[in-house]
């Protein structure tokens, strides 16, 4: 039931995420083509206005966008919806890349931005909750200070130092992997490890504070006054508890990875959908933003309710009515 | 958590540490268990240090940061210690100029996701109900915007208005660093607002604000004076964790060429322009490792001083 309320709420919010995103853009200052040439006469820029329905009013644009505006037809003046929209799943043309429609961009580039993000989420967990893991049990000793030394060491370097670094290191001196673009598995180990490493500090740091919480509760000592090995305490009684940090921000996590980083893809000259997020925001391509914003918004949503799902299937006192 | 010392239970200091605990607000103690901490500590000297050296460099540094030469690309020598860049400016000089700003950067930009969410948080907690309901629904949403958004038409727009008024005199560039400092503060308030609501919504009812409300205390006094005091420790360590984290984002603003506008530094600036120098004939590692460096020592005290203030103010680790 309480699962049923949240899908419910998810349409409406994904409106209102989506108006406010298109509100902003329309509030900053700056059209779509002010980087173009100069339009010859006045004429000319209001007809490029006019074919893009930038000379209507914020809210007449908005609902033309999501597909429920009604007009009436010149030859014979019935009243009828005006073709695509939102709600037929069209995100519109991109003002940018004018020959494209923002569904043709997301098309080609989300697949090399999914599947760069689902690598490096793979390489987030593998490499962070083993260390955080180790980390908490070997607590105190040489293992854990150069274990929790090295987390917080990644999450202190962003991603726009990993990636020239591997670059100049891997890539230049030492050619073990190319330097850029996209294609061979070969192309996407460089890419995973500069977008991964600073997450997989955040989720061990994130494991052996769980951890370290878990070993602490009532319900441990008494597993060990039951004389359960160490072993079996640790993996089928902390370990259930001590990761639910980890997948409460593995939710946004993931959705942040999937749709992509500018300064990864930047770097290696991916073509994926993170350079389009920023880009489009500065040429004030609405549609296209608006239309990434609603992709995001929509991964965040249905991975925060899997989230919250899997609460309940990990902890037996987390009950949802 | 590093173990210092020895910390035997042994009968005579534990009854010592007892007394002496009887004297002692919570405020000391977490002092007390902080200074145990050697890394924090040593980190906290080393941000002290980093401040005043970072204040004294306009009078320690032969070099003004925006001093152009002709020493292009040198590597780090007496005259130039981290080098020099491709205007021939001298790096150390740029380093701290921009720790300057990355420093001034995490401080307000911290200052006012403190404000705003700490406001936010303790208002819908306080309040509850239908307000509460509405004020966290909002704050998802905002989570469910990417914050770059808001960045990029808070700066264009504000920037815009400065032209216009300012123009680019040195007033103008001032104006304009303040609101991206504020900026950055206005999209990173929204984990404080649910850290604070989630706490205020416990404190609220427990019997000494009841007590504090049938004396005829109002209610911002109740928020202000009994209910906030309680919060502090979870708000300083997250404060500790956000500071960092805006430091971060301004970089990737500078990166982006949002941020600070040259010929200006700032940490993120300078790795910005290290990592554009790199290219397959030659490496001019300086400029990416000093700035490089400097922003990771940085970061790591102010994370080790987060996590010896959050030792220190949980209630736990006395027990341990």
């Amino acid at each position: 039931m309480y699962f049923l309320k949240r899908i419910a709420f998810i349409v409406p919010l994904l409106l209102l995420i989506s108006f406010l995103a298109f509100l902003l853009l329309k509030l900053a200052p700056g059209g779509p083509f002010d980087q173009e040439r100069a339009p010859a006469s006045e004429a000319i820029r209001k007809n490029i206005e006019a074919k893009y329905h930038l000379n209507e009013p914020t809210w007449k644009q908005y609902l033309r966008y999501l597909g429920l505006m009604w007009e009436r037809d010149v030859a014979s003046g019935e009243l009828q919806r005006v073709n695509g929209g939102l709600i037929v799943g069209d995100f519109g043309p991109s003002y940018k890349y004018r020959d494209h429609s923002v569904n043709d961009i997301i098309a080609q580039a989300l697949p090399v931005s999914l599947t760069l993000g689902l690598l490096a989420f793979v390489f987030v967990q593998c490499v962070g909750i083993p260390l955080g893991f180790y980390t908490a049990v070997r607590r105190g000793q040489l293992g854990d200070h150069v274990g929790s030394f090295f987390a917080v060491l990644v999450v202190c370097i962003p991603a726009l130092v990993v990636a020239p670094v591997l670059i100049t290191l891997f890539a230049i001196k030492w050619q073990w992997f190319p330097p850029a673009l996209w294609g061979t598995p070969w192309h996407v180990v460089l890419p995973v490890v500069a977008l991964g490493l600073f997450f997989a500090g955040k989720v061990a740091r994130l494991m052996r504070e769980g951890l370290l919480n878990t070993l602490q509760s009532e319900f441990i000592t008494t597993a060990r006054a039951k004389g359960l090995s160490e072993a079996k305490i640790l993996w089928k009684h902390a370990f259930r508890l001590a990761v639910l940090p980890v997948v409460s921000y593995s939710g946004p996590l993931l959705a942040d990875l999937l749709t992509g980083s500018f300064v990864v893809e930047a770097a290696f000259q991916i073509p994926g959908i993170g350079v389009f997020m920023v880009n489009s925001m500065l040429n004030r391509d609405y549609p296209m933003t608006v239309g990434l914003v609603i992709l995001y918004a929509v991964l965040l949503l249905v991975l925060n309710l899997v989230v919250d799902f899997s609460y309940s299937l990990l902890d037996p006192r987390v009950r949802y009515d | 958590m590093i173990d210092e010392g020895p910390h035997v239970m042994t009968p005579a200091n534990a009854a010592g540490m007892f007394i002496r605990a009887e004297h002692l607000s919570p405020g000391q103690r977490a002092w007390r268990r902080f200074t145990r901490n050697k890394l924090a500590v040593i980190s906290l000297c080393f941000i002290a240090v980093l401040v005043a050296i970072v204040l004294l460099a306009p009078w320690l540094s032969p070099y003004q940061p925006n001093d152009v030469s002709d020493a292009q690309f040198e590597k780090p020598n007496a005259q130039h210690w981290f080098g020099t860049d491709v205007n021939g400016r001298d790096l150390l000089a740029r380093t701290l100029a921009g720790a300057r700003v990355s420093l001034l950067v995490g401080a307000v930009g911290t200052g006012v996701s403190l404000i705003i969410g700490v406001l936010w948080g303790s208002i819908a907690g306080y309040t509850g109900g239908r307000t509460d309901e509405f004020m966290m629904r909002f704050v998802d949403i905002l989570y469910a915007l990417p914050s770059i958004i808001f960045v990029i038409v808070l700066i264009t727009s504000l920037e815009d208005i400065v032209k216009k008024f300012a123009g680019t005199t040195a007033f103008g560039v001032s104006v304009r660093l303040l609101f991206l400092f504020v900026g950055l503060g206005a999209v990173s308030w929204l984990t404080m607002a649910r850290i604070v609501r989630g706490q205020v919504l416990s404190l609220r009812e427990r019997p000494f604000v009841m007590a504090s409300r049938s004396l005829g205390a109002t209610h911002a006094r109740v928020i202000f004076q009994h209910i906030l005091p309680n919060t502090l420790g979870v708000i300083i360590v997250y404060l500790t964790l956000t500071v960092p984290s805006v430091i971060l984002y301004e970089s990737f603003l500078s990166y982006l060429g949002l941020g600070i506008q040259p010929p200006m530094a700032s940490w993120g600036s300078l790795l910005a322009e290290g990592a554009r120098q790199i290219n397959p004939v030659r490496i001019y590692w300086w400029l990416l490792v000093f700035p490089c460096v400097t922003l990771v020592v940085t970061l790591l005290a102010l994370n080790f001083i987060g996590d010896g203030l959050r030792d220190a103010f949980d209630p736990r680790s006395d027990r341990a």
